[in-house]
């Protein structure tokens, strides 16, 4: 595999394997646990390969355990891959050199890492330290951090007498401080409400536009990867299944579409039957599922042969299809 | 280099802060440390009573050893206990993959990153009574005394600083608190009396397994004129390796964290 320059991170048939043992409940279960402790592989990550290019915000959609947080891990060099390559801005990340740390940043929504017991600045000034900025280049970073964020006197409140939204926009600030331009951002918005997580969000979206950093974020919040990301990689059960714009993974995911009808009168169930798939019935509601590519027909007709009151098309909701995607395991 | 002073600087003047945010426990920390000084240097003051004498060390020479051992225990409690007991929370909650992104040392930030300021009276009071006692047992200082002095308990805090870090490191494979500090509190309380006070057999051990000799007697002997340069020679070698074997244990322990770390 040849490397385009055009490339900020190439991922390459990467795969991990955790070693575990399982305890059996109970106390024999322990005492064989601690004495004969049967070990063996979970694969976290199978055999995933993508490319990422400069300036790009890709979400990272999968459930629970899915491996999100291991691939973003073996990105940002916390964890070793056990085949496969990673290169991130013409670094192997688990090599944690340096020059690589300086160029990305990590932000862990439920893992914070300012200073509990005093304001966020003072963490600030420490990660300037760190990072060999200058008191003035620090002052400079967070005056202008802290207005895009619109973070003001809480600044100088100490962190545990912050709000959550306000404790996370520092944490933000304070992973950004030293201009990276890889973002990895693992459950950002967790735990906040409705606006703070849409100031989370208008302010990546801004802070992408401005810097052309390239942002990669994983999210439970299907509100957040429809708001910020054009491209999304699906993984399940450690496999990429899905590399694409979010609008075709929409279509391939729901070929069809919602079509509800409210009639004049109450039909019989077999009169429906050649339009689309029949979801519900109910008196004189009807619901079908209906192709795209015969949409437009289907309602023609439907308006013609019956005596509609009202009628509505809509997409089953994107998170619920992703969710029925995880289940049943497979892209159609 | 600068950076990592300037970092150091901004490490224990936050931490100075987030103390003085409960400034009640403050107060208790420090009343609670000299409640312990009283008490040591009260216990050793007994077993001087009636010209009893610790191997061949005399009340004033064995109160400079106390003195060490004071000076030792402040540090540790103004520098290796916050730090290094600190380290087993880092890997519970994750947090040590903030400190792996830094580009900084993970040792060093992991070994510096606060500093107890209740410690410090414990340091100032402990070179006092060194001296005090160094001048009541008539020794006669020069340059050169003082510098193996300072050379001499820099080889005892390596030591003490090695063995720590090693026991806390390992926290990476348990992950739980267990009650290494004891353990190592007990080998530093061993160090308050002379050396030569203790049998044969765990005279030896103490120099040469468990180099409880150079945390304090040595640095005594050495303020007192009577240190012979081939054991600080031998102390410096033994540090050294001490101080290496931490690193290269710290980086193999590293590689286990992220090679099993989810």
């Amino acid at each position: 595999m040849h490397n385009n320059p055009s490339d900020l991170i190439v991922v390459d048939q990467l795969s991990k394997y955790y070693r575990v043992a399982n305890k059996q409940p109970g106390f024999k279960g322990t005492l064989k646990h601690f004495f004969d402790r049967k070990t063996y592989h979970v694969p976290a990550v199978t055999d995933i390969s993508f490319k990422i290019s400069p300036g790009e915000v890709v979400g990272f959609l999968g459930a629970n355990g899915a491996g999100k947080t291991t691939l973003l891990k073996m990105m940002c060099g916390l964890i070793h891959p056990t085949t496969g390559l990673v290169d991130v801005a013409g670094f192997s990340p688990q090599r944690r050199q340096t020059d690589f740390l300086k160029e990305i940043t990590l932000v862990m929504g439920q893992k914070q890492q300012l200073i509990w017991d005093l304001p966020p600045m003072d963490s600030l000034y420490v990660n300037a330290a760190v990072y060999g900025l200058s008191d003035h280049e620090a002052k400079v970073r967070i005056n202008e951090l802290a207005e895009m964020l619109e973070l003001g006197e809480e600044l100088t409140r100490p962190v545990r007498k912050l709000s959550l939204g306000q404790r996370m926009k520092s944490e933000i600030l304070a992973a950004l401080l030293h201009k990276p331009s890889v973002l990895f951002l693992d459950e950002p918005t967790l735990g906040l409400d409705v606006n703070a997580q849409a100031r989370v969000r208008s302010f990546l979206s801004e802070y992408n536009k401005r810097t052309g950093a390239t942002i990669l974020l994983t999210s439970h919040y299907m509100a957040d990867i429809t708001a910020l990301c054009p491209r999304v990689i699906c993984i399940h059960k450690g496999k990429l299944f899905y590399d694409g714009d979010l609008d075709s993974l929409a279509n391939s995911l729901s070929p069809s579409r919602e079509v509800k009808v409210e009639l004049k009168n109450p039909c019989a169930s077999e009169q429906f039957e050649k339009y689309g798939e029949i979801q519900d019935l109910n008196d004189r509601f009807v619901c079908l599922l209906v192709s795209r590519d015969k949409l437009t027909d289907v309602v023609s007709n439907l308006l013609t042969d019956f005596d509609i009151i009202d009628l509505e098309i809509s997409d089953p909701p994107i998170d619920q299809l992703i969710g029925e995607l995880f289940i049943k395991g497979e892209v159609n | 280099m600068r950076r990592y002073f300037k970092t150091i600087r901004l490490f224990w003047s936050t931490a100075f802060a987030s103390q003085l945010e409960y400034q009640l426990n403050f107060l208790i920390e420090l009343l609670a440390m000299l409640g312990t000084l009283l008490g040591s240097v009260f216990i050793l003051s007994l077993f001087f009573t009636g010209g009893r004498q610790l191997g061949d060390w005399t009340w004033e020479s064995a109160l400079v050893i106390q003195g060490v051992y004071t000076f030792l225990d402040g540090l540790t409690n103004a520098l290796l206990r916050p730090n290094l007991t600190e380290i087993v929370n880092y890997v519970r909650e994750g947090t040590l993959d903030y400190v792996l992104l830094k580009p900084i040392d993970s040792q060093f930030w992991l070994s510096v990153n606060k500093f107890s300021f209740a410690g410090l009276p414990e340091i100032i009071l402990g070179l006092s009574i060194v001296f005090w006692a160094a001048i009541q047992s008539g020794s006669s200082f020069s340059i050169y005394s003082l510098f193996v002095f300072i050379i001499s308990l820099l080889i005892g805090f390596i030591i003490l600083y090695s063995v720590w870090f090693l026991i806390a490191a390992s926290s990476i494979w348990f992950v739980k608190t267990w009650n290494a500090t004891e353990v190592l509190r007990a080998l530093l309380a061993a160090g308050r009396y002379p050396i030569s006070a203790y049998p044969i057999i765990l005279r030896f051990i103490f120099t040469l397994v468990l180099p409880v000799a150079f945390l304090t007697t040595f640095p005594a002997e050495a303020i007192l004129g009577e240190l012979k340069f081939n054991i600080l020679f031998f102390g410096l070698i033994l540090s050294s390796l001490f101080f290496i074997f931490s690193r290269l244990f710290w980086k193999f322990a590293l590689k286990h964290y992220t090679s099993a770390s989810s």
